[in-house]
């Protein structure tokens, strides 16, 4: 493979300087420029909920009506505040589901990694796959300018949840901050939906000789079923915020009661976005601690077609239970037994992949390296995610527990710990690869230690505090459930230092700057890019690898 | 953490029974839900601790076969890898008893959903409507007492009334009689809620929805609106006193003298936003 490089010297120009990166049409340096946006838009968002966090640690309002009188400069500032802390919690809501865990897992890791491991030379589409990440930024940056334009009178930012349930969404909030999000959200939803599209191509038309659809890495799989998601979901989301939009500012009357319309409608039409979407950042974890787990058991990994069909399953049984999100909506009975039933198949299929990864790692010769670590931690946190989602997809327990803490406990186990665990995961297998440099072990070791320590501590007594009865998205709260809330924000402080400790460890390995060689992990590691150079050539398989 | 998590089910259950003060509100440090005052609340926390016993165990397993991972199948312990890449039976056995769990927890589980939802013979009904940010009440069978039910400010507490908690006019039901609720929402969705009634109902504009309770002890309960409606979503608690027929007869009298008087923009609000139905 080392003579690619050579080769395609003679036909192309490597760019350099901002055309490399602003006119890039390449599917690794797209990438990275999708990893490098995630990291950044991940500190925003952990620095929102910072921010939360110090609030809540104790009972009453100290810090947000600080920020508003200190920094924004509020004439009412416990007011200003209470507001504050809903713009917030939507603002962390929306930086972390569009900008940070799907471009690190699905732009990031998909467009590095897709084709070296099918084998192309890059995506099907170059010109799309820029465009796709270019209006990424840009609809963070409306995002953020909605943060600072009017939105409920008297206040700035739009403070609907991420959720943006109307009436709250419309007559609750007149100003333009609201039109703002609901465009970053159209530019985030049509990257994906073009991001989906040039995946959906790329696996389909352009794997190399011999790797027929049933030899792909399982990697390559959990894209090819996230890309599915997306191009079915967005859309849905789209349209739901495009009638949201003319409801708002052109006189229908969509969810809109007074005209005839209904409020659950939008419920609808957003969950059955909202569900896939919670698999569109779980899937590309699964297929990358699938990857990690059997190179480092030094074994094949158990039961492929099941692990492959488990993914395809959860992905089609995911758009035929977005209701369970809304069992306090007051719907039939008959309709909420059907998605308690239908929630509940999900954990079928997923219990097939933990227990498949179990047995991948069971009689294996297992090295539990950086990468390794984080793969074991995925597995534990999930699960703990997992069957409290088991709990919640039983109506008759979610009446308790509905719009309280427990909801909070559980998402962020499988999506703020399991998603962030595979990004990890992901992060440290391919670090050597992408950068040709081989990361800190100590210091990879100590970033999996702090972040164990600090999600579990930030997050699992929230379980308890849902039990109790306290609510999700509250500024304040009674005096009794001030010791939780103490435990969890010292979790939440441990868990920020350390992601500085993950920052420090990617500084110090690109000043060090020791060579990894192309496969730092062994045998195997089997899939196509550790046949290449790290970090691989510029273009590579001009030469199609033929698969046996 | 996962034998913790099954300890704290055995635990918290009764923490939680141990004190009268603890019903209607949570204790410090409470881990579990709280304390039941209607036989629905009773059975739905059954089947949590149900629920509890069996993700409680699932965790424990699958962290025990981590563990043994961990010390068994290291790199040091096992330098050389088996080579299986497929067990017929225990896929199968992974499949199935998964179905077999689900089966076990779905029959409780459809059987207190439709007692939650199916609504009884009704005593009498309160109709519920969400505010931003206060509840209002209606009692329509008993001569529409209508009232507003709004947060006690911080300055403003008297003694052992509650931070966050206590209202100026609370929701005064007889002990051992079905409530029926119909709720609305008059600008934005808001939630209805008393953990210890185990009731939560979205209070939509436009829409009318139902749910009911029947409380089997007196005393005073708390919920807190639980569907976020904008800045002070925090601030417009629910309280709801449970008192004996006789006394409950009492207050009627004395609510229909006291909230006859004045009432509010609210009211009237609300009345034609019913008429026009």
């Amino acid at each position: 493979m080392a003579t690619d490089t050579a080769h395609d010297d003679h036909a192309h120009h490597t760019p350099t300087g901002w055309r490399r990166w602003l006119l890039s049409t390449n599917h690794k340096d797209i990438g990275t420029l999708y990893l490098v946006f995630a990291i950044f838009a991940g500190f925003v968002g952990g620095a929102v909920s910072m921010g939360m966090r110090i609030e809540l640690a104790e009972p009453g309002m100290q810090f947000f009506p600080w920020i508003a009188e200190y920094i924004a400069g509020a004439d009412d500032p416990v007011n200003a505040g209470k507001h504050l802390f809903n713009v917030f919690t939507t603002a962390h809501g929306l930086i972390m589901v569009f900008f940070m865990v799907m471009p690190a897992l699905i732009g990031g890791f998909g467009n590095w990694f897709v084709p070296l491991m099918i084998g192309a030379p890059d995506m099907a589409f170059p010109r799309m796959n820029n465009i796709s990440f270019w209006m990424v930024p840009p609809a963070m940056l409306l995002l953020v300018i909605s943060m600072f334009m009017d939105g409920p009178s008297g206040f700035t930012g739009t403070g609907g949840g991420w959720t943006i349930y109307p009436p709250l969404s419309t007559s609750g909030q007149p100003g333009p901050a609201m039109d703002f999000a609901i465009f970053a959200l159209h530019m985030a939803g049509a990257a994906s939906i073009l991001g989906a599209i040039n995946i959906i191509t790329t696996i389909f038309n352009m794997r190399a000789p011999g790797m027929t659809i049933h030899k792909m890495p399982l990697f390559v799989w959990s894209m090819l079923v996230t890309a599915f998601l997306l191009l079915l979901s967005m859309p849905v989301l789209a349209g739901a915020i495009t009638m949201l939009l003319t409801d708002r500012n052109f006189g229908t009357a969509f969810f809109d009661p007074s005209g005839g319309g209904d409020p659950i409608l939008f419920q609808h039409l957003f969950w059955f976005f909202g569900h896939p979407e919670v698999y569109i950042m779980i899937l590309p974890a699964f297929g990358i601690v699938s990857q990690v787990v059997a190179t480092f058991s030094k074994k094949a990994v158990f039961g492929y077609m099941a692990m492959a069909y488990a993914m395809s399953a959860i992905g089609f049984v995911g758009f035929v239970v977005w209701a369970h999100h809304m069992y306090t909506v007051g719907m039939d009975v008959d309709t909420q037994a059907y998605f308690v039933f239908a929630t509940m198949v999900i954990a079928v299929p997923t219990g097939v992949k933990i227990f498949s990864w179990i047995a991948t790692m069971w009689g294996g010769s297992v090295e539990f390296k950086v990468p390794m670590l984080w793969a074991v931690g995925f597995i534990f946190v999930f699960t703990v995610g997992g069957v409290t989602g088991v709990v919640l997809a039983n109506a008759a327990a979610d009446r308790i527990m509905h719009d309280t803490y427990y909801v909070v406990a559980h998402f962020h186990y499988v999506l703020s710990l399991g998603a962030v665990f595979g990004i990890f995961c992901g992060w440290y297998y391919w670090f050597p690869k992408m950068s040709g440099y081989m990361y800190s072990e100590a210091i990879g070791r100590i970033h999996f230690i702090v972040t164990m320590i600090g999600v579990n501590l930030l997050f699992f007594p929230q379980h308890f505090l849902g039990l109790a009865g306290m609510p999700r998205r509250y500024v304040d709260y009674p005096d009794v459930y001030a010791g939780w809330n103490m435990v969890s924000s010292i979790g939440a402080y441990i868990s920020y230092g350390a992601a500085l400790i993950f920052i420090f460890g990617v500084w110090k390995a690109f000043r060090d700057k020791v060579p990894a060689g192309n496969n730092p992990w062994g045998e195997y590691a089997d899939t196509l890019e550790w046949t290449l150079s790290s970090p691989p050539p510029f273009h590579q398989f001009s030469t199609l690898p033929k698969i046996k | 953490m996962a034998v913790f998590f099954a300890i704290s089910g055995l635990f918290s259950t009764s923490l939680a029974l141990a004190g009268e003060n603890d019903y209607g509100i949570a204790s410090e440090w409470q881990m579990d839900t709280q304390a039941p005052a209607t036989d629905l609340m009773a059975n739905m926390i059954s089947f949590h601790n149900l629920l509890l016993w069996i993700i409680g165990l699932v965790v424990l397993f699958v962290t025990i076969l981590l563990l043994i991972i961990i010390f068994k199948y290291n790199a040091k312990a096992n330098p050389v890898p088996a080579k299986f890449t497929h067990n017929t039976f225990i896929e199968i056995v992974w499949t199935v008893l998964p179905i077999m769990i689900l089966v076990v927890i779905a029959i409780p589980s459809f059987d207190l959903l439709y007692k939650q939802r199916v609504i009884p013979e009704p005593d009498f009904t309160i109709k519920v409507t969400g505010n931003q940010w206060y509840w209002s009440y209606e009692y329509p069978d008993h001569d529409d007492i209508a009232f507003d039910s709004v947060l006690i400010p911080e300055d403003e507490l008297q003694e052992g009334q509650l931070r966050l908690l206590s209202v100026d006019n609370e929701v005064i039901v007889p002990v051992n009689k079905t409530v029926r609720l119909i709720v609305t929402g008059a600008d934005v969705i808001h939630a209805w809620t008393i953990p210890s009634f185990g009731v939560k109902i979205d209070t939509i504009p436009g829409r009318l929805n139902e749910a009911w309770f029947k409380a089997n002890r007196e005393g005073i309960y708390y919920g807190q609106c639980s569907e976020l409606c904008g800045k002070d979503h925090a601030f417009m608690p629910i309280a709801v006193r449970v008192v004996s027929d006789e006394e409950f007869a009492k207050w009627v009298e004395e609510a229909k003298v006291k909230f006859a008087s004045a009432p509010s923009i609210q009211q009237i609000k609300v009345a034609s936003f019913s008429a026009a139905e």
